[in-house]
């Protein structure tokens, strides 16, 4: 414990490079989603091959991808862009298929009712559609927020700043604390996030815990992610029951 | 664009490819990684998914340490197993069978607990014991999404093996290593196109395995269009299965 007292402004500080990191991710990452998911889920052609590029993006592992990006961005090599442009691709990898479920599970009953009280496509989205796909919106966003999280530390490989370096150098000092205290770092930074947006929520959708049908999609919708988001069946595998 | 040019052109140099640390010896290395680690964690996580399915206990124990030990950063782990257990094979190992666990559990017990429970009942009717719902009716039915969750432990282990140099682990993240510390960019960009084309032929390799284990007519857990149709008039032929059970 002695180390991490003696150091505490160093783990201070890189956790607030962790989060300075791992925030623009989750945001950018989950409004670019959303187009993208709306797309896959109003076009039924679109659903298979969008949902596949998306699972497949996920496949690249993130160290290749941070050493590759500054290639095709032009970025330097060290530059934190590369971590969070990185981050925000594997953010719509996971997210695009959360909204399109989350889109796919508004009743179409509510849909028709909107429709006919004169709603344009546009006003539906927003003023119906969306908010209620929020609470399996929000189970994605949970999901991305923690993987985008334990992901940030990665950077640190390639000299970009973040808990990793605790990793990097309590390896080469032989320091286990330092090590240790980077995981529980990281770990609070998860947890915490999680509680904001659970908290974002409850402010946001007051009225999602009390319809069973959203809880159902919700539990649904973090079982697939967590399962992977090329767990979830044909859309991605069967490319026969893609335009089903 | 010649970056990339110059890395494919850094993987096909026969230099690189053959040898005792060439690219096809780390390839093995890195798959090694990839199903040792994954077949403990089965061994692990599917019985324990199964029964979690089955029994329908401990599943908000199941759901919140896979979202848990999602939050593990693989790398801190790793370097914290090689400073305890000591570097090798080993530590790298360990962090690769708990990164695959939640996959594989929550694939488990997802695919049992999306038959329906009516299949599940009929089949206790019919003088079924336990054991044979389970092995004769869940698990058949439950297969696409236990195979999925095996994917996506494969494809983030593979994935991830390439960190296994910090503890002297070898697999091809040793020549990402050696790229950045003398600052190579072929031989970067390279290797990272290695690792990527390894993940996509795996995942290629396991949407072929779906389609041909997966027996016919099985849809539980497939995310089929779950958008009621109801927008298009339907002769009445009784009313349609409700999606709540």
């Amino acid at each position: 414990m002695n180390w991490v007292f003696n150091n505490f402004g160093l783990i201070w500080s890189l956790t607030l490079d962790h989060i300075a990191l791992a925030v623009p991710p989750i945001i950018v990452g989950f409004l670019i989603s959303i187009p993208i998911g709306w797309v896959a889920n109003r076009f039924h052609a679109s659903r298979g091959v969008l949902l596949t590029i998306s699972g497949l993006l996920y496949t690249v592992p993130s160290l290749p991808l941070f050493i590759a990006l500054p290639a095709i961005l032009g970025t330097g090599i060290l530059d934190p862009v590369n971590v969070v442009v990185g981050l925000t691709i594997y953010a719509v990898a996971l997210m695009v298929r959360s909204v399109a479920d989350a889109l796919a599970a508004v009743d179409a009953g509510v849909r028709q009712a909107a429709t006919a009280m004169g709603y344009s496509g546009w006003q539906r989205f927003w003023r119906v559609e969306f908010p209620l796909a929020g609470p399996v919106l929000l189970a994605g966003l949970r999901v991305v927020s923690v993987s985008t999280v334990s992901l940030v530390s990665i950077g640190s490989v390639i000299g970009v700043s973040s808990l990793g370096y605790l990793f990097l150098n309590g390896l080469q000092r032989n320091i286990i604390e330092e090590v240790a205290s980077g995981i529980v770092a990281t770990l609070v930074i998860a947890v915490v996030f999680d509680l904001l947006l659970v908290l974002i929520g409850r402010l946001l959708l007051p009225w999602a815990k009390a319809d069973p049908t959203a809880r159902r999609a919700r539990r649904k919708t973090v079982e697939t992610a967590i399962a992977g988001p090329s767990a979830g069946g044909p859309t991605v595998n069967d490319p026969s029951m893609a335009g089903r | 664009m010649d970056l990339f040019l110059n890395g494919f052109a850094w993987i096909f140099d026969p230099a690189h490819l053959n040898g005792p640390g060439g690219i096809w010896v780390r390839i093995a290395e890195q798959l090694s990684y990839t199903f040792g680690a994954v077949a403990i964690a089965a061994i692990i996580a599917i019985p324990l998914g199964l029964w979690i399915g089955h029994t329908g206990r401990g599943r908000d124990i199941a759901v919140l340490s896979s979202g848990g030990l999602r939050a593990l950063p693989s790398l801190g782990l790793l370097i914290i197993f090689a400073l305890g257990i000591g570097i090798g094979f080993k530590a790298p190992l360990l962090t690769f069978v708990i990164l695959a666990i939640p996959s594989l559990l929550s694939g488990a017990y997802a695919g049992v607990e999306a038959v329906d429970r009516r299949t599940v009942d009929a089949a206790r009717a019919q003088g079924m014991t336990e054991w044979q719902v389970l092995t004769n009716v869940e698990l058949p039915l439950g297969l696409p999404l236990l195979i999925g969750g095996i994917r996506s432990g494969v494809l983030q282990v593979v994935a991830t093996a390439t960190l296994a140099y910090f503890a002297s682990g070898g697999a091809l993240g040793v020549f990402i290593n050696e790229g950045l510390k003398t600052r190579d960019y072929s031989e970067l960009i390279g290797a990272s196109i290695v690792v990527t084309a390894l993940a996509l032929v795996l995942e290629g390799i396991f949407a072929l395995l779906q389609r041909l284990f997966v027996p016919r007519g099985v849809t539980a857990g497939q995310v089929t269009d779950v958008r009621s149709r109801s927008a298009r008039p339907r002769a009445v032929v009784g009313s349609p299965i409700q999606e709540g059970k």
